[in-house]
């Protein structure tokens, strides 16, 4: 078994009571006593319904969030005892994609620019001039799917699977180990779906990312996910291999989701 | 034999926007009867909502201009009917549930006055909604109608359904808004509804939920519904019928477990090849590639040709009609036959 990469120890959150319109919100535990490790090299799905906490533990992982208790660990080491240079260091090697690829990208960016952006923030880390960058972008485009032919090009030009395999080259531009994928797919057509799925398989097993992929989609879970763990309001309900999650869900939560779940039989 | 509840007939709908005239409905024909439930699938863009909001009048023309075809709702033309008829059959007899919850709550009334008053307004030409004595008065009315909306918002899954009465809508989510939406549409327990993508947006659990409430009203008063969605899942166990739509054609349609379990249409197969199941192994999905077909210069014949894999010369030629698989189960595809005696070999 490999090492894992991503540790979450006992993570708690708690957002604090806001001044709203009329008196005061109340607070919110988002997440409560959340355990889990991503080993390195394998695609952990993070399955829940909306407000379960599963943005807040992303933003966590990523540091734009500080755990109200509990420590997240990458690689061994405790991102909250990290110095200002390391973090900076460790973000190019941990990425995002995000859920709806019309709304993250920068519609005034060309390809090219969107591309390298992120080479230009992690320079320092990277070490690439400008030709470098631009070279990398255009091997990433077709990494994706796509080609240099299209680095001059925006936003408004692509289909929502293209976009979306740009959202991709972007986040693999830092050269991250480890991709956080926000319900990438759930804006897509399943005919689209199919294909960016297929693309982050083939990606995975040319480049050896690890995956810490978030979806409400089990049918896409189950397709992807080397194991899986279910999140209800902020607590960890159930985690294991996939195929044991499907086959012989144990808490009542996974088994309505199971049951819930609304599926074409295909004939064999 | 009375008329069916809804009949499309050939219906072509064109929308005009600066890069010219699209051909957005290219011959629809669709018999929806009481009792049934039609999902109406394909990728975004093949005309699914514009083929909704066509039975209720809801397309502003101009842009957009129908060119050919008829509605008949139990009979009644719907593209010829005065306007004012059409609005008295919508929201009553016809009804609706959009996508977007947002345009059509009143952010100024509080969630349970306005189920009140469909519901009140519904029971003006069916009194028994209401389950009330005949010549009840207002205030017997109005309690009856309370009680049903407070009934209503507790099956559509709104925890303290009575208490969240008095709510506005900027009090509650996205998700139950949405609810709210899909509540009001079975108080006024139309005789069609039609139902654009309602659960997209919500959990699993909860759209589970709503799909048997709405089997259950289906069985319970006999209606029709058109479910638009993008989930053949969701299909395969809430529809008793299935019509797939590309690029402004139903390009095949049936009963749902025929469709489901003989496509017939390379496009729907195409479709079910894409679906992650419990069968495909890691890497095995066939995405379809390229996209939906520009409408203002549609390619010609089969719209499909130019992304099918067994596309041949003479499928460019003409549009192809609909030929019987089996039953009622039809394809506009001339290779049909040639597909069936391949599989067979
Ligand atoms: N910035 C914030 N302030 C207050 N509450 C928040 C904030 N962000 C999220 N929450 C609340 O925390 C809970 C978990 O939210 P989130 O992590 O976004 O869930 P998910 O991504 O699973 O839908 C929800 O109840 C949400 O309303
Ligand atoms: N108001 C409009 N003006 C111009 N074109 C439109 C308008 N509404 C929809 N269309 C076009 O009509 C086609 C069908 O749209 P729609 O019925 O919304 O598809 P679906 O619901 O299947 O995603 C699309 O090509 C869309 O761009
Ligand atoms: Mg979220
Ligand atoms: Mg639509």
């Amino acid at each position: 078994m490999s090492d894992p990469i991503l540790q979450i120890e006992n993570v708690s959150k708690v957002y604090g009571a806001r001044r709203a319109l009329f008196g005061k919100t109340a607070e919110v535990q988002a997440l409560q006593d959340v355990s889990l490790s991503v080993r390195k090299g394998e695609s952990f799905g993070l399955v829940g319904e909306s407000g379960s906490g599963k943005t807040t533990l992303t933003r966590s992982i990523l540091h734009l969030e500080t755990p109200t208790a509990g420590r997240i660990l990458f690689e061994g080491r405790d991102l909250a005892q990290l110095s200002a240079a390391e973090m900076r260091r460790l973000r190019a090697r941990v990425q995002i994609v995000f859920q709806d690829p019309y709304a993250s990208l920068n519609p005034r960016m060309s390809v090219q620019d969107i591309v390298t952006e992120p080479m230009l923030i992690h320079r320092e880390t990277l070490g690439l001039d400008r030709r470098q960058r631009i070279e990398r972008a255009a091997e990433l485009l077709s990494l994706v799917g796509l080609g240099p032919q299209h680095l001059s090009r925006f936003p408004h030009e692509f289909s929502g699977g293209q976009r979306q395999r740009i959202c991709v080259a972007r986040a693999l531009a830092s050269g991250p180990e480890l991709l956080l994928l926000d319900e990438p797919t759930s804006a897509l057509d399943v005919s689209v779906q199919a294909q960016v799925l297929n693309l982050l398989c083939e990606l995975q097993d040319q480049l050896g990312l690890t995956y810490f992929f978030i979806s409400h989609d089990l049918a896409v879970v189950r397709y992807l996910c080397d194991r899986v763990a279910l999140i209800y309001r902020g607590e960890l309900v159930e985690e294991g291999e996939t195929d044991r999650i499907f086959d012989h869900p144990e808490s009542e939560y996974a088994r309505m989701l199971t049951r819930a779940m609304p599926e074409v039989r295909v004939p064999a | 034999m009375a008329p069916p509840l809804l009949s499309i007939r050939d219906l072509h709908l064109t929308m005009t926007s600066f890069e010219g005239e699209a051909h957005v409905l290219n011959g629809i024909d669709l018999t929806v009867r009481r009792g049934e439930i039609w999902g109406l699938v394909g990728e975004s863009g093949c005309g699914k909502s514009l083929t909704g909001l066509s039975i209720s009048r809801l397309v502003p023309a101009p842009p957009a201009a129908y060119k050919r075809g008829e509605i008949a709702f139990e009979g009644r033309d719907l593209l010829r009917l005065p306007m004012r008829e059409v609005q008295a059959l919508r929201g009553k007899r016809i009804g609706m549930i959009f996508q977007d919850p947002t345009t059509n709550l009143n952010p100024a009334y509080r969630i349970g006055e306005q189920l009140v008053d469909v519901a009140l307004a519904a029971a003006k030409h069916d009194p028994s909604i209401l389950d009330c004595e005949a010549g009840a008065g207002r205030r017997t009315r109005r309690r009856a109608a309370h009680r049903l909306a407070a009934e209503m918002l507790d099956r559509v899954g709104i925890p303290n359904a009575e208490e969240r009465l008095d709510n506005y809508p900027h009090e509650f989510s996205g998700g139950m808004r949405q609810r709210v939406l899909i509540a009001m549409a079975l108080i006024g327990r139309p005789d069609l509804l039609i139902a654009d993508e309602p659960t997209t947006a919500l959990d699993v659990s909860v759209q589970a939920q709503i799909l048997k409430l709405l089997k259950g009203t289906v069985s319970d008063h006999d209606i029709g519904v058109i479910l638009i969605t993008h989930n053949l899942g969701v299909v395969a166990e809430t529809c008793t019928h299935v019509a797939v739509m590309y690029a402004g054609n139903i390009v095949e349609r049936g009963p749902v477990a025929e469709v489901i379990n003989r496509p017939a249409h390379p496009y729907t197969r195409a479709l079910m090849a894409a679906i992650p199941t419990r069968a495909s192994q890691r890497g095995s999905l066939n995405g379809l590639g390229g996209a939906v077909p520009n409408l203002v210069t549609p390619p010609p014949g089969c719209r499909f040709a130019p992304r099918c894999a067994r596309a041949i010369a003479a499928c460019s030629a003409q549009q192809p009609p609909a030929l019987p698989v089996a039953g009622e189960h039809h394809a506009a595809c001339i290779r049909l036959a040639e597909s069936e005696e391949l599989e067979h070999v």
